[in-house]
């Protein structure tokens, strides 16, 4: 049976797959940087002497990493509308993926808070640096050192699974793959062309990252213990 | 709320569970199968098979499963290969757990401690006796932690068959919902019985992971 491909109907909407793309890039932007505020806080409350806020960060943990993104979005998006409150898709999204991945990144920050050797905390004590002091220059920055690799793969990974919010019609890049696909019947080249698109969007995201790690973490450190 | 939902109701979403346990198996299996053999091929000693491993495991590791799932349905029916929703997702899933899992288990295959290696070259064992009786089995050890942790990540994604109209817990939730128009009584339901599936694979994961780092081989 002869299969005829045509991209070309497909390749002359880039436009719209452009925009799509910078869509799933500032949806992952928002949560990454929103997430990451999130998971540290949550690390620090994880670890912290107070055993109610400890507890409640648990089991936002525990609830966010076992159950699908796919219910977490309905949820939210049905959620507040049942409230009366009403948002846009992409902001039902953005705070969907902004909850979810800062359930991961929460137990990726604690591993790395973790890591710090008490002796490290016992030194800072020493040289009377305040509780705040010591958390920010002895234990925060140097567990993202360590959780560095790990911390930007759940990154990546966050802005794959962003295509799930197309469910919603946020209009991101899988969005505008449904929607292109039901005006040119082309399903089989556009999603072709959005599954290499997504796979630049992760390479850039990856070179990006590596960027920053090498601008954010200039002495490469010997560490004794790998994560 | 939640006036007119009934036991009828339950029993469909049991049934929509099933199915995820189901496709979460087949894609456990299937998946499992084929990322062994993309681990073997990750740690050949041929290049040409090294490479192709690795470019198999970049381009799906860069693609959502949801994308796949598309492409698999809807694309595939669209150059004239209708195959069920089932087919769909089993293979989608296949597809995406062979990536992950064999990116795990090249991992576990490397972690095993070099000189033990040397030591099975220098008992003369061939390549395949020196994989099978040598390496894999405390690959194996070092593999079954993280393979369980993935297993969670498995359950979860089988809700992206809904999109294809696979009927399991998510699209049978959606049916629900449909009709009755409870969103936010019925995906609480979703949720809490993802939760009760995924829960205790991953307190299993971290019992594992905890018992295997108390018992660290001296090896090395």
């Amino acid at each position: 049976m002869g299969i005829e491909l045509d991209f070309s109907v497909v390749l002359e909407r880039w436009h719209s797959l452009l925009d799509g793309a910078v869509l799933t890039l500032e949806l992952a932007a928002i949560a990454v940087v929103l997430g990451g505020i999130i998971g540290a806080l949550g690390a620090i409350g994880r670890r912290g002497s107070n055993a109610l806020i400890a507890r409640i960060c648990g089991i936002y943990v525990e609830g966010i990493r076992n159950t699908p993104l796919l219910v977490q979005i309905f949820l939210v998006y049905f959620g507040l509308a049942s409230l009366g409150l009403k948002f846009s898709a992409f902001t039902v999204a953005a705070v969907a993926l902004t909850i979810n991945v800062g359930a991961y990144t929460t137990e990726i920050m604690r591993a790395g808070f973790d890591s710090i050797h008490k002796g490290q905390i016992e030194a800072a004590e020493g040289l009377a640096l305040s509780k705040a002091q010591i958390y920010w220059h002895v234990v925060l920055w140097p567990a993202v050192e360590r959780v560095y690799p790990a911390l930007t793969s759940q990154f990546v990974l966050l802005m794959l699974a962003s295509s799930v919010t197309s469910q919603i019609s946020a209009e991101e890049l899988t969005a505008v793959a449904n929607y292109i696909q039901s005006e040119t019947y082309r399903s089989f080249e556009t999603y072709i062309v959005v599954a290499l698109i997504y796979i630049a969007l992760s390479l850039v995201m990856r070179l990006g990252f590596w960027v920053i790690g090498q601008l954010l973490f200039p002495r490469r450190r010997r560490l004794g213990t790998p994560l | 709320m939640g006036g007119a939902l009934n036991i009828n109701h339950l029993i469909f979403l049991g049934h929509g569970a099933l199915w995820t346990i189901g496709l979460s198996l087949i894609a456990l299996i299937g998946g499992g199968t084929v990322g062994f053999l993309i681990a073997l091929c990750r740690v050949s000693p041929l290049r040409t098979v090294r490479l192709a491993a690795g470019t198999y495991v970049q381009l799906i590791q860069g693609t959502p499963l949801l994308v796949i799932m598309f492409l698999s349905f809807f694309g595939l029916a669209a150059i004239g290969f209708n195959i069920s929703p089932l087919l769909a997702a089993g293979a989608s899933m296949t597809i995406y757990v062979a990536a992950y899992l064999g990116e795990i288990w090249r991992g576990c295959i490397e972690a095993v401690p070099k000189p033990q290696w040397e030591a099975a070259e220098g008992l003369a064992l061939s390549r395949t006796q020196r994989m099978v009786k040598v390496i894999l089995p405390q690959a194996i050890r070092i593999a079954t932690p993280p393979s369980v942790g993935f297993m969670v990540q498995i359950i979860k994604n089988t809700s992206l068959a809904s999109v294809v109209g696979f009927v399991e817990l998510a699209r049978s939730g959606q049916i629900i919902n449909n009709s009755l128009f409870e969103p936010f009584l019925i995906y609480s339901i979703i949720a809490v019985i993802y939760f009760a599936l995924c829960y205790p694979v991953s307190r299993l994961s971290r019992r594992l992971e905890l018992s295997a780092s108390q018992k660290k081989p001296a090896l090395a």
